[in-house]
């Protein structure tokens, strides 16, 4: 494995490949037969609309889930376990009853960080994001940017290789997004691999180089993101974008339009 | 109505000199209780968590059985634990029977299933909220049941609660596997129940003012620091 790693300590569990895979519940088929390759480097997005299965895309390669046929294998893993080099933030963020510090202290405690350590970590990762004041505040009288952005402090303490974002900026205002969307930058420039998922077309151009564009279980287009949204060579991903564009242009007579795209 | 106005009168004048009969029946029924609901609650947390945590055959059965042995007839369960206890009982080598040891155990039968419900119950939703992220973080099955009864621990606090009410009130099991003998196994509930057959009103009022101060301090005291706890960590 050549793949490009930002930590020179240990090499990347990356590529991740996904072999025939299919998820099934409750008699329905969510995954139908995904084969693809994630590999080092670029930001991979994961678009589609509500339902197309990108959630559970994510936590197949997360392995939450597990898939009913198929294989998903992680190439660079070489008999270590994969899991301790991921970390996930979810789009609901998940807060202790505890406080800010002891939220992102108690994942270290169970990566097996030794205390002395911990506290620099904790102190540091509340400073990337904007938290430090905040560190013996209880966790979940934060509002809900901040505590999205206490779950990407928790997740980045970690230090993961691969961190998975399932749409963490779905129930936020504007300014929480960009403010996240920083974060989640700052986390990929210092050598994490980012996979997300988004349904905001907006967001996935600030924050893609790569997009898997999924409809209702099937991966239907996977490439740059550039080359993506110049044009997708996939008749449903083109009306995926096309319906963005319908919604933002302004049509005469009719105001409602603008408020659409907050 | 002159009745009553004299019982109390002579009862809050025993409360208030502090008799010591009085003061013997209280500390034992503490005891008696406090031990059982301790013991209780170090058998029924962690036995409701695992039942809220794993799934395994039977767990249905388990989770049924224990909502239902909540409403156990305490003089049933006397006569259980004093059939077992009893010289010819399969544990009477340790002639336990009419002792305070016996009444604690005949408490944690009743106490056990009530602490365990509540905690499954508490633990079970707290599980739905943190399983992903607690299993994205590589938390094992027992860091997981730790966290969950940490995070818990002030909704805990009324299914131990609920324990010691039970406890400190029935009267069934304590008779029978105690004895009610006088400055060995008599706590408040036996008392009042011998006093009020006997007629001395006065002797059984006062002790039934002590139990409702009691259990009222008590209730009061917990939830006053579950408030203030629940306004720090916003439940």
């Amino acid at each position: 494995m050549n793949s490009p790693s930002a930590f020179p300590a240990s090499t990347s569990i990356l590529p991740l490949e996904f072999y025939r895979v299919s998820f099934e519940a409750g008699g329905k088929r969510l995954i139908k037969d995904l084969s693809c390759i994630f590999a080092a480097g670029p930001s991979t997005v994961i678009l589609g609309p509500n339902g197309a299965g990108k959630s559970l895309l994510l936590r197949l390669c997360h392995g939450l889930l597990k898939p009913s046929a198929g294989q998903i294998i992680w190439h660079g893993a070489e008999g270590r376990d994969p899991s301790v080099h991921q970390a996930m933030v979810f789009q609901r963020p998940v807060m202790l009853r505890r406080s800010v510090a002891a939220n992102v202290d108690y994942a270290l405690a169970l990566r097996g960080v030794p205390r002395r350590q911990r506290r620099d970590l904790v102190a540091e990762s509340l400073k990337e994001t904007g938290l430090a004041r905040l560190a013996r505040h209880p966790a979940r009288v934060l509002s809900f940017g901040e505590q999205q952005r206490l779950a990407l402090a928790r997740a980045w303490a970690l230090m993961p290789q691969v961190l998975f974002l399932d749409e963490p900026t779905a129930n936020l205002d504007p300014a929480a997004t960009h403010t996240v969307e920083h974060v989640i930058a700052a986390i990929h420039a210092a050598g994490t691999q980012v996979i997300m998922t988004t349904h905001d077309l907006a967001q996935a151009r600030r924050l893609a180089d790569e997009i898997l564009f999924l409809h209702r279980g099937r991966l239907l287009e996977k490439g740059p993101a550039d080359a993506f949204f110049a044009g997708p060579r996939n008749d449903l991903a083109r009306a995926f974008l096309r319906g963005e564009l319908l919604w933002r242009r302004p049509r005469d007579g009719n105001s409602d339009q603008e408020t659409q795209n907050a | 109505m002159t009745d009553f106005g004299s019982a109390l009168g002579a009862a809050l004048s025993l409360v208030v000199r502090l008799d010591p009969d009085l003061a013997e029946i209280v500390l034992l029924s503490l005891r008696v209780s406090v031990g059982a609901v301790l013991l209780a609650t170090l058998i029924g947390m962690p036995l409701g968590a695992a039942v809220a945590l794993f799934r395994f055959p039977g767990r249905t059965v388990i989770v049924v059985m224990l909502n239902a042995l909540m409403g156990l007839p305490p003089v049933v369960v006397g006569l259980i634990v004093y059939l077992l206890l009893s010289r010819a009982g399969p544990l009477g080598v340790f002639g336990l029977l009419f002792t305070p040891a016996a009444m604690i155990i005949a408490q944690v039968v009743l106490v056990t299933p009530i602490i365990a419900a509540l905690t499954r119950q508490v633990v079970e939703d707290l599980w739905t909220e943190y399983e992903e992220q607690l299993r994205s973080l590589g938390a094992g099955p027992g860091r997981a049941l730790t966290a969950l009864l940490w995070d818990g621990r002030f909704t805990l606090m009324t299914a131990v609660l609920a324990g010691f009410g039970r406890a400190s009130a029935e009267v069934g099991a304590v008779m029978i596997v105690g004895g009610n003998i006088d400055h060995v196994t008599r706590v408040m509930t036996t008392a009042i129940a011998l006093e009020v057959s006997k007629g001395d009103l006065a002797l059984a009022l006062g002790l039934g003012i002590i139990l409702i101060v009691l259990s009222t301090g008590v209730n009061g005291a917990a939830f006053a620091l579950k408030e203030a706890a629940q306004r720090r960590h916003a439940g």
